[in-house]
């Protein structure tokens, strides 16, 4: 348990206050919809990504999926030349250089006192598989429905940001070993 | 009204690409400084350990809010030219339930991942990896699923529009509420939250 606590603790600098990082990521939301009338978003990126990959494996199969379809385009350009994905390759760089100066670059896994790491990565593919599903199936993850739909008050974004916090609120529980 | 700049054409689309890039850049700088890269952290938020969740979100939606409203106000940006997701009522609850359950189960949603891979974290590129395979597995079963998906279509629907209040009644409701829940989470936290030494930071 200590391990893990001084992993956090030991010569990092600390997060700022929740407030201030507030603000300044709703001044970047709010950079997004003056500059481009649009919102933040991450889940469509990987989505891009995914209908790409298929579209080079099986050309065919990609075209005959109307999925598939929505990011491929009428093919005059590649989907990679897309405004998420180059919104989300930002967003590598950004973490990284804040990490950088933060001295929080490290190879490590991140998890509760009370689990084997080979756990923990079998529950993050779990759960990374059951995000990119419902963030497919609601159009849209926590940042282009809960925070920008948030933001721009959709009925949408309020009914899924509500649904978020309680499926977590719901499940939290039964997984509790996982992270306290 | 200017804005938004790019639907009144004051630049093309590969500029575009590289204003994703740097609004990119602005958001995952302050999702990693705000703590989002450690699904510890995050996870935090659902068992009243640490509701940093919750109060970067909201001050986050209040602060955009605001500029909106304010903006619009002034006649500087047209709210209408705004890209607001269509409504679909029930898959959008679906999709939230479930992926409210994948964010306690993997530790993070798809943009704080993706922080949390840059800054080195193996658990973070997993849960990526299971992100990419739940879309493919959604992407193969959308001939099946995509009449549910597109299912209580609701269009460009915002609450103004639904519940008739006007845009400056329902912010200033929004605030009231998120400064209401911002005391609360601060109690939340004295009473159920990590002591000073085991605290996340």
């Amino acid at each position: 348990m200590s391990e893990n606590i001084e992993n956090h603790t030991f010569k990092r600098k600390p997060y700022w206050n929740p407030y201030v990082a507030g603000i300044g990521l709703g001044l970047v939301l709010l950079a997004a919809f003056v500059i481009m009338g649009r919102g933040l978003g991450a889940s469509g990126a990987m989505s891009s990504l995914v209908a790409y990959t298929t579209s080079v494996v099986a050309p065919e199969h990609a075209q005959n999926n109307e999925f598939y379809k929505e990011y491929l385009g009428d093919g005059s350009k590649n989907p990679l030349k897309d405004w998420l994905v180059f919104e989300v390759l930002g967003v590598i760089v950004g973490g990284f250089i804040s990490g950088v100066f933060a001295g929080r670059i490290k190879k490590d896994i991140d998890k509760g006192p009370n689990i084997k790491t080979g756990s923990r990565l079998i529950f993050a593919l779990l759960g990374g598989g059951l995000m990119g599903f419902g963030a497919k199936l609601a159009g849209g993850c926590t940042s282009g429905m809960a925070l920008t739909g948030g933001a721009l008050l959709s009925v949408g974004g309020w009914a899924f940001m509500l649904s978020v916090f309680a499926g977590g609120y719901a499940i939290a529980y039964f997984f509790r070993r996982l992270w306290i | 009204m200017i804005a938004p700049f790019y639907k009144f054409d004051m630049f093309g689309f590969d500029t575009s690409l590289v204003i994703a890039f740097i609004i990119g850049i602005g958001f995952g700088f302050f999702l990693e400084k705000a703590g989002f890269g450690s699904a510890r952290k995050l996870a935090a938020q659902f068992y009243f350990k640490d509701l940093a969740v919750f109060k970067v979100m909201f001050t986050a939606i209040i602060t955009a809010m605001l500029g909106i409203f304010f903006l619009s106000w002034f006649g500087f940006l047209d709210h209408s030219l705004l890209y607001i997701s269509n409504t679909y009522l029930l898959p959008q609850i679906v999709g939230g339930l479930i992926l409210g359950i994948g964010f306690v189960i993997g530790g993070y949603c798809p943009g704080t991942s993706t922080v949390a891979m840059a800054t080195g974290k193996i658990d973070a590129l997993i849960f990526i990896i299971g992100v990419i395979g739940g879309i493919f597995v959604y992407a193969e079963m959308y001939p099946i699923m995509g009449d549910f998906a597109k299912s209580t279509n609701m269009g460009r629907l915002t609450l103004m529009d639904i519940s008739g209040i006007p845009f400056g009644i329902i912010v200033f409701a929004v605030v009231l509420m998120a400064v209401g829940g911002f005391a609360g989470a601060g109690w939340v936290e004295k009473k159920f939250g990590y002591k000073d030494e085991e605290k996340i930071s």
